[in-house]
């Protein structure tokens, strides 16, 4: 027997598996495809309709009754940034398709975090994939999913998403196991039904360990979305591409600079948003 | 400390030889123990289960606050668990106001606990999150009762263990003493006939402790609230307990009022955690006391009827106060005008040593 015939190729089966759902469920992505476009594209129509200065006024006012006057500062500065580094449309885009695969992370890793908090069975199931979701370099998604979705954003958003999700599920089992044992019981105690001890109990007592969680989603997903820029995703990932590409060092740095920008507005008002009761406590303290 | 006063003397708590066994073949070992009557430590041999609480029947009375003492591992957390069926038991029933709790289901469980049966903790459980008014209002707002009530029931609440100016306060401004006031009142807010406190002042210095203790007893007397109190300090059940039940590796060693249990221990176990107990307070006249005919035979020249007197009910300061005030060797107890006993000096020195009352008069 020859050894080489033992070598493993994973691609001889996987082509063919990505070929047939694509003969087969075509109507399937051309669905989500047209969904996630449009959602994307009403974010986006929406943060360039009105002025930059007008958007970066609203965020202002918004965060500072949302969350507070810091955060709101910091906001409007990273915004202020995006605008006069001249790459405000970019930026917007690419705020649109963090936001858009961040939303759709939470909303598969919560639930999915939760369940795996509560039988051991759902933990042990997730935790390998999880890992595999983790190690694979990130841009060996882009493959298959460009296969399925062709070039553009869609592709990108769901890569991105599996990106995104493992953090924010790792840490949403977390902060459910991390939840002291004497709430519980007094929940339980108190004759809670399971719904108030989650959202009376629970998940305020998880919330700091989920924001973490969301943190990390938000910054990962980033990172995904500027490695998108590779197969036509736009925004700010394509700046940093077409700089790479054509050797122009002011516009990589620049659209580099912007990418930190954005994360640090979308980590300072995520932040702000879910703390902004339990930061309070720690005020009066 | 007499729990018989109450003149309905009904039992809200009935525990019917309880077991709870710990293990994945607890099953097994149960019906092993119904049918060939195991012992513990057969059933861990066999069965590699734990006896949390093995045989354990007890009732408590309303208006009464019962103390459930034993060291850690005596299972008296487990039994005070099985009370709510926060714990499942293994066998036996359990009956709270004539309803037996197994047979309940969810929501009515809830229900239950919810209206009839509250539980303070040791750990206190506060939500950080929420201020103190909010804390005291959770068992209310659980059960669905609008915002304005509940804080109005809970600031009453709030108010009766003196924590009236603290309601807008978060939990971790509080000491620990304040913070388990916020769990009594958490507790008291919704108004149940049976509260269940977890070791609730065990975490607390002495002073803060032993003041807690006062009114915890004062309140719970003055709403009639019954109450089981679980500790690993037999001062405490004595302080608070209207009766006590001392625990044992799960088993319930003795029953009964804090003098029954100090003058008459069941065992050696009991005995050994009595040694250290002051009894000028809970030791009365009448168990101290010798029949007169012996104090006569043994000093015939002295009159009995000219004795200082005292009632069946003065404890041991007392006797002792009436002994200094005269220069006699012995009080008479007296009885609806009829002397009918003897406390001599030797033996109320006995009984403050702990010796037992029947060799008082011997020597």
């Amino acid at each position: 027997m020859n050894l080489e015939d033992l070598r493993f190729s994973p691609g001889t089966y996987l082509a063919p598996a990505v070929d047939w759902l694509n003969t087969n469920l075509h109507p399937l992505f051309r669905g989500i495809s047209t969904v996630v476009e449009a959602v994307l594209s009403g974010i986006e129509a929406a943060l360039v309709l009105l002025p930059p200065y007008g958007v970066i006024l609203i965020v202002l006012v918004l965060v500072y009754f949302a969350v507070n006057i810091r955060v709101a500062l910091v906001a409007g500065v990273a915004l202020a940034f995006c605008y006069l580094s001249g790459l405000w449309v970019a930026s917007m885009q690419t705020l649109a398709l963090v936001t858009v695969a961040v939303a759709i992370s939470v909303l598969i890793a919560f639930p999915l975090g939760i369940l795996a908090s509560r039988y051991r069975k759902v933990e042990q199931a997730i935790r390998p994939v999880l890992d595999v979701m983790q190690t694979v370099p990130p841009w060996v998604y882009l493959i298959p999913a460009v296969m399925i979705f062709s070039l553009g954003r869609v592709p990108a958003i769901i890569a991105t998403i599996v990106y995104g999700v493992p953090p924010m599920l790792r840490l949403t089992t977390l902060a459910f196991n991390q939840v002291p044992k004497d709430l519980l019981e007094l929940g339980r105690a108190t004759g809670a039904s399971p719904r108030s001890i989650l959202f009376k109990i629970e998940i305020p007592s998880a919330t700091p360990t989920l924001t973490v969680g969301l943190n990390q989603c938000i910054l990962l997903s980033l990172a995904m979305v500027v490695l998108a820029g590779l197969v036509g995703a736009g925004g700010l990932g394509a700046e940093v591409t077409r700089g790479l590409t054509r050797m122009e060092m002011g516009l990589g740095l620049r659209a580099g600079l912007a990418i930190v920008a954005v994360a640090i507005l979308l980590d300072g008002v995520s932040r702000g948003a879910l703390q902004g009761r339990s930061s309070k406590v720690v005020r009066n303290a | 400390m007499n729990t018989v006063t109450d003149p309905s003397n009904e039992i809200l708590v009935d525990c019917k030889s309880v077991w709870k066994i710990f293990g994945s073949r607890a099953p097994a070992a149960v019906k092993a123990i119904s049918e060939r009557g195991l012992s513990k430590k057969q059933v861990l041999d066999e069965f590699n289960c734990v006896v949390g609480v093995a045989d354990a029947s007890l009732q408590v009375r309303r208006g009464e606050i019962f103390c459930v003492m034993g060291l850690s591992g005596s299972g008296k957390s487990t039994l005070i668990r099985l009370l709510n069926r926060l714990i499942e038991p293994s066998m036996g029933g359990i009956v709270v106001k004539g309803r037996d709790i197994a047979k309940l289901n969810a929501a009515q469980l809830r229900d239950m606990r919810a209206r009839h049966i509250g539980m303070v903790f040791q750990s206190v459980a506060l939500l950080p999150h929420r201020t103190v008014l909010e804390n005291a209002a959770f068992g209310l707002e659980v059960r669905g009762v609008g915002k304005e009530e509940r804080h109005q029931t809970a600031r009453a609440a709030l108010d009766k263990v003196g924590l009236t100016d603290w309601t807008s306060r978060y939990p971790s401004e509080l000491s620990g003493g304040m913070q388990q006031r916020v769990g009594l009142a958490r507790a008291l807010a919704a108004d149940p006939e049976i509260i269940l406190m977890d070791e609730p002042f065990s975490a607390l210095d002495p002073l803060i402790r032993r003041q807690l203790q006062d009114e915890f007893r004062q309140l719970t007397k003055s709403l009639g609230k019954s109450a089981v109190f679980i500790t690993h300090d037999l001062e405490e059940a004595i302080r608070i307990g209207d009766r006590i039940v001392i625990m044992k590796d799960g088993v319930i060693v003795q029953v009964g009022t804090a003098e029954d249990i100090v003058t008459n221990p069941a065992d050696d176990y009991v005995s050994d955690f009595v040694a250290g107990i002051s009894r000028i307070h809970l030791v009365k006249a009448h168990t101290v006391m010798r029949p007169v005919a012996e104090y006569s035979a043994a000093h015939p020249h002295v009159d009995v009827g000219s004795l200082l007197r005292a009632s069946p009910e003065a404890d041991i300061g007392n006797l002792i106060d009436l002994t200094m005030q005269s220069d006699r060797d012995a009080i008479a107890v007296v009885d609806n005008d009829a002397i009918v006993g003897v406390v001599t000096t030797r033996g109320l020195l006995r009984s403050v040593a702990g010796h037992p009352a029947s060799q008082a008069t011997a020597a």
